[in-house]
């Protein structure tokens, strides 16, 4: 299962990885988050060579959702180099989300 | 060969399950990778559901669907639909990871989806501020100003939760009157953070790279007007979800799968059709609930008939 990560951990997990990070920001009480988050999981586990993913509470770390100005759940964001290079927004079917991060897995 | 292949996991479908199952016909019920649950899923409190007298949440409610519809044996699969081959007598389902089933009847509990406005932007800004589901993203706008554009009972829902969060909660509708029930109506405008603006569109969203505004206009003298918010909540209804099927069963003038009467069949023999994407009118958590139960009576009658 993919790690769920703290704002102090998010320089060293994400900002500074050397590897692109899917970072899934979610909530307990977002239906869709904890429908995707499965997922997720597979494509930490199935992707794990190529993209570290991580998750990231925005009730315990709403200092990080409000940095990069998510306003809607299940956020996916892809950090490569301490940028957001890629941005999924909602619940999507494993065969989407993997098409929406091809360039990533691939 | 199944018996039964349900497809959808909304009020409808589980109750399709439970019937079926109880009956022994072993249902498989398709669910979706990500919206199982359906609608109820991403609203809050459930107060009409009879039964339940203290009221529920809708993910609580659809939990004890789906436990039930276990109880009895039905196998669920948490995957999509993506193609099936109805017409003959043996009905084909194939799935998003690549599954077929085989089934001598299925019934289609697909719902409904929620409806967009249709505005340039609003894809762009879905997820940075423009939004269909209050529940899951109300959170990210404390002390914000939000809009609800909507008349019915969902846009109440929406409009009432939100004010946990906002600073204000202006709702703008096109009409001057509300589709809504009464009781959620009279909470909407008994509510001091709810403002609202009638005969009203949204004729634009405002934003560079977030949602600041949208540009609205009156529906009876045309002139317009802006308004800034930080979140836009849309609840302007839901169509009949029925991509997979249009092409073989008979759809009414609305795009509802049609069906037989007060019965679930449609056009073709040994499938069933049940819940939000045969109802244009009703559209509740128990209607859906009913008319899954007709739909699994039907698909029994039929497999004792063949």
């Amino acid at each position: 299962m993919a790690k769920d990560i703290t704002a102090a951990e998010f320089e060293a997990d994400v900002l500074t990885s050397s590897k692109p990070v899917l970072v899934d920001f979610w909530a307990e009480w977002c239906g869709p988050c904890r429908m995707v988050s499965p997922i997720v999981d597979q494509i930490g586990e199935e992707h794990g060579a190529k993209l570290d993913v991580v998750k990231l509470n925005v009730d315990n770390e709403p200092s990080i959702a409000m940095k990069y100005g998510i306003t809607g759940i299940p956020a996916l964001l892809v950090f490569k180099d301490g940028e957001v290079v890629k941005t999924i927004v909602g619940a999507k079917p494993k065969a989407a989300l993997e098409a929406d991060l091809a360039a990533f897995i691939n | 060969m199944r018996d039964v292949i349900i497809i959808g996991s909304g009020p409808a479908g589980y109750t399709a399950g439970i019937y079926t199952a109880r009956a022994g016909l072993k249902p498989l019920l398709i669910a979706s990778s990500v919206e199982a649950g359906g609608e109820l899923m991403k609203t809050t409190e459930v107060e009409n559901y009879p039964g339940f007298p203290e009221g529920l949440q809708g993910p609580e409610l659809m939990a004890h669907f789906q436990a039930q519809a276990e109880r009895f044996g039905t196998e669920i699969l948490m995957d999509d639909v993506v193609e099936v081959d109805l017409t003959g007598d043996v009905k084909i389902v194939k799935t998003g990871l690549g599954e077929t089933f085989e089934a001598k009847t299925v019934i289609l509990a697909t719902g409904a989806a929620y409806r967009e406005l249709g505005l340039p932007r609003e894809k762009e800004l879905s997820g940075r501020g423009v939004s269909w589901c209050a529940t899951c993203d109300g959170f990210f706008f404390r002390e914000k100003n939000i809009a609800v554009v909507g008349g019915g009972d969902s846009a109440m829902e929406e409009a009432g939760f939100l004010t946990r969060f906002g600073k204000k909660v202006t709702l703008i509708h096109r009409r001057d009157t509300f589709k809504a029930s009464k009781i959620m109506v009279d909470r909407v405008l008994n509510n001091p953070k709810v403002e609202v603006v009638y005969n009203t569109e949204v004729v634009e969203l405002l934003g560079d790279t977030n949602l600041t505004g949208l540009k609205l206009r009156n529906t009876v003298d045309g002139s317009e007007s802006q308004l800034d918010v930080d979140g836009l909540f849309i609840a302007v209804g839901n169509d009949p979800r029925v991509w997979l099927v249009e092409n073989q069963v008979e759809l009414t003038a609305e795009k509802f799968i049609h069906v037989d009467g007060r019965s679930s069949k449609t056009s073709l023999p040994g499938v069933f059709a049940c819940g939000d994407v045969i109802d244009p009118t009703y559209r509740q958590a128990i209607t859906a609930a009913g008319s899954g139960c007709v739909a699994a009576l039907d698909a029994e009658h039929y497999l004792n008939a063949h």
